[in-house]
């Protein structure tokens, strides 16, 4: 498409985001931060409310003054541009959708404020791009909200900004139309090759959409990744939280072998892979061990001469089982952590699983990942269970 | 039996055209009573049918040149208080500034207060400055009390207004005058417009604060509660109906062509 031809030359169409911070008065919403968002990606700043991630993309806007730092456009410091001077389109929370104008005008606002005479063509394609071609001459509050929510994409996607932000774009939709629309907006991303930058305090939705995801925490970048990425090696116990479930053993370094760190934790041993040890580790030295719910097998007491060598195991009493389908989700109790949490696929269910039985929770090793101890361990759990209800 | 259960399904309906009629009765009265031929100066009792009044509504010398008056002054009123009553709803609503709060509180007073101590203490005002009274003392006090409305009508509409419209603007390449005209003014438009037309309304038919004011300056309200002390002309009947018809209309058409609009998009 057009951006692709316009951004051919140097330095390309990359957002650079250099040093860029926001105070009000005493508060800090963003702490200086750099950030850099490849040409043509689909990007998500995940957090909960509050973090700093809307700001951070009304500077892009350039609807919010940074109070140090600079943005860059390619090649473009676009910092002390006004918004309605800078090359990018924003899909605002709620829509914003002009009620006054019908949908056809609400698309080819952005084309007249720029001059152009003719826009009948360009407006039909959009609306026909985001399937809205019959509502052309309806008022905003006479569609759904999925189909608002297409309004406010094409109105912002006609004018070809090198950079389309998302302000929680699909916030007020219902679950099943959310997902709908997650893939709706992945399709238009990969069909216009546009940059996507996208707000969002839903995992998951972030995960589904971006290729790369920029978890942020109390107006800081927590970590920057691939979703894949961030779940497998969260660097940080709030990453670990908020992308999913985490389990954690505060744990002791015990030795060091190769490529291997020992660890001592409630009489038992772990072993973690120096590689996914984001701590430094040093006999002596505290660390958490942290592996994923799924990643955990579950063996009976009586059964576990039948674990196989060379796996972490733990062993404690099952204190709650929920069958969900899928899986069954246990929370064991065991003398390293209280709250393990399990989740084993229904494939070949052991009736003895049941709460109250002693068990061996034992994995691979390589799913053991290694984090700071000085760290809340709790940091970020609760937050997503308050944004989620 | 049946009479009961029949009341009982129209009750709403009855109990709305009694209201209707409790609101239409003085204007059926002032309608026929244009059209009445009253023996001696006053039109208080039904003669017999006449259009004479009608056919010359200027006939009472003075009521056109005071009707004139008074609808040149409401334009004005309007126009001054719309404009300065939006300015202040618009500031009121987006800023922050000292003794806002004083203000958004104290903008409500003419309301509250007695129109007559109103009309006393301006005219004290006026004297002790010296103004001569008369066309530019009324406007000046008209002004003043549509104020208070204009600011209220305004006021509510902007506050329901999402801010994000505008910055919506803004993002989509409309600079601050093009946001203000394409999006803040077409949606303030209905508040601004119920203010405008309620400011037309009191200025026209206000009679107190204007008695007190005008000095020999003589409006529509002034004549017809002049001329009540010595004789009725039918005439002030019929000016009266004629406003109402024009109101009517006007409400009509505006309806009309609100469904036709409506009609159109569906």
């Amino acid at each position: 498409m057009k951006t692709t031809e316009e951004t051919t030359t140097a330095g390309g169409g990359d957002v650079r985001l250099t040093g860029i911070s926001k105070t009000y008065g005493d508060f800090t919403a963003v702490h200086p931060l750099d950030l850099t968002v490849p040409e043509g990606s689909f990007f998500a700043l995940l957090g909960a409310s509050g973090c700093g991630k809307t700001t951070t993309l009304r500077m892009i806007a350039g609807l919010e003054e940074p109070t140090a730092g600079t943005v860059h456009l390619g090649d473009q410091d676009v910092t002390a541009l006004p918004p309605y001077k800078r090359p990018v389109n924003t899909v605002f929370q709620s829509y914003a959708l002009f009620p006054h104008l019908d949908i056809y005008e609400n698309v080819a606002f952005g084309l007249r404020r720029r001059g152009i005479k003719s826009v009948k063509k360009q407006v039909e394609e959009m609306l026909e791009l985001v399937q809205l071609g019959e509502q052309a001459r309806k008022k905003p509050h006479q569609l759904s909200g999925g189909q608002q929510q297409r309004v406010a994409v094409a109105r912002a996607l006609i004018n070809h900004p090198k950079v389309l932000l998302l302000d929680e774009p699909l916030g007020a939709l219902d679950l099943k139309l959310r997902r709908q629309m997650q893939l709706e907006l992945k399709r238009i991303q990969t069909e216009v090759g546009i940059t996507f930058v996208h707000v969002t305090h839903d995992q998951e939705e972030a995960m589904t959409m971006a290729d790369c995801v920029a978890v942020m925490n109390a107006g800081r970048v927590e970590q920057l990744g691939t979703p894949a990425d961030l779940y497998e090696n969260p660097r940080t116990t709030f990453v670990a939280n908020f992308l999913g479930t985490s389990n954690f053993i505060e744990a002791e370094v015990d030795s060091t072998s190769g490529d291997d760190i020992v660890l001592k934790a409630g009489g038992g041993k772990l072993v973690l892979h120096r590689a996914r040890a984001s701590a430094p580790a040093t006999t002596g030295g505290k660390i958490l061990a942290g592996v994923r719910p799924e990643k955990i097998s579950l063996t009976h007491a009586d059964d576990a001469g039948e674990i196989p060598e060379g796996r972490n195991r733990i062993t404690g009493r099952i204190t709650e089982s929920s069958f969900i389908g899928v899986s069954t989700q246990f929370v064991v109790d065991s003398p390293v952590c209280s709250d393990f949490e399990v989740y084993v696929q229904n494939i070949d269910r052991d009736p003895r699983l049941a709460p109250g039985a002693e068990v061996v929770l034992h994995w691979n090793p390589a799913h053991t990942f290694g984090l700071d101890a000085a760290q809340d361990i709790d940091a970020g759990a609760e937050t997503v269970e308050e944004e989620v209800a | 039996m049946a009479f009961v259960n029949w009341f009982k399904r129209n009750v709403v309906v009855i109990a709305g055209l009694l209201t209707l009629a409790y609101l239409l009765l003085p204007n059926v009265v002032v309608t026929v009573f244009s059209f009445n031929r009253p023996k001696g100066r006053f039109n208080y009792e039904w003669q017999q049918f006449s259009a004479d009044a009608w056919k010359d509504p200027c006939g009472v010398s003075g009521l056109c040149e005071s009707l004139g008056l008074s609808l040149q002054l409401a334009f004005w009123a309007t126009l001054g208080a719309t404009l300065l009553g939006t300015m202040i709803a618009f500031a009121l609503v987006r800023y922050r500034f000292r003794a806002r709060g004083a203000v958004n509180s104290l903008i409500f007073l003419p309301m509250a207060m007695p129109e007559v101590v109103m009309a006393a203490s301006l005219l004290t005002l006026f004297l002790n400055m010296g103004a001569e009274l008369g066309f530019w003392t009324i406007l000046i006090a008209h002004i003043m009390f549509c104020l208070s409305f204009v600011v209220v009508g305004v006021k509510a509409r902007v506050m329901s207004m999402d801010p994000r419209l505008e910055q919506a603007a803004q993002d989509l390449y409309a600079g601050p005058v093009q946001t203000f005209l394409r999006v803040t003014l077409p949606i303030a438009a209905p508040g601004i417009a119920a203010g405008a037309l309620l400011a037309f309304a009191l200025s026209f038919d206000d009679f107190i604060i204007t008695n007190f004011n005008a000095g020999s300056t003589v409006t529509f309200p002034m004549f017809v509660w002049g001329s009540a002390q010595r004789g009725t002309p039918v005439q002030i009947n019929v000016i009266g109906t004629a406003m109402f018809v024009v109101a009517v209309a006007l409400v009509l058409v505006s309806m009309a062509v609100g469904n036709r609009r409506k009609r159109q998009k569906a």
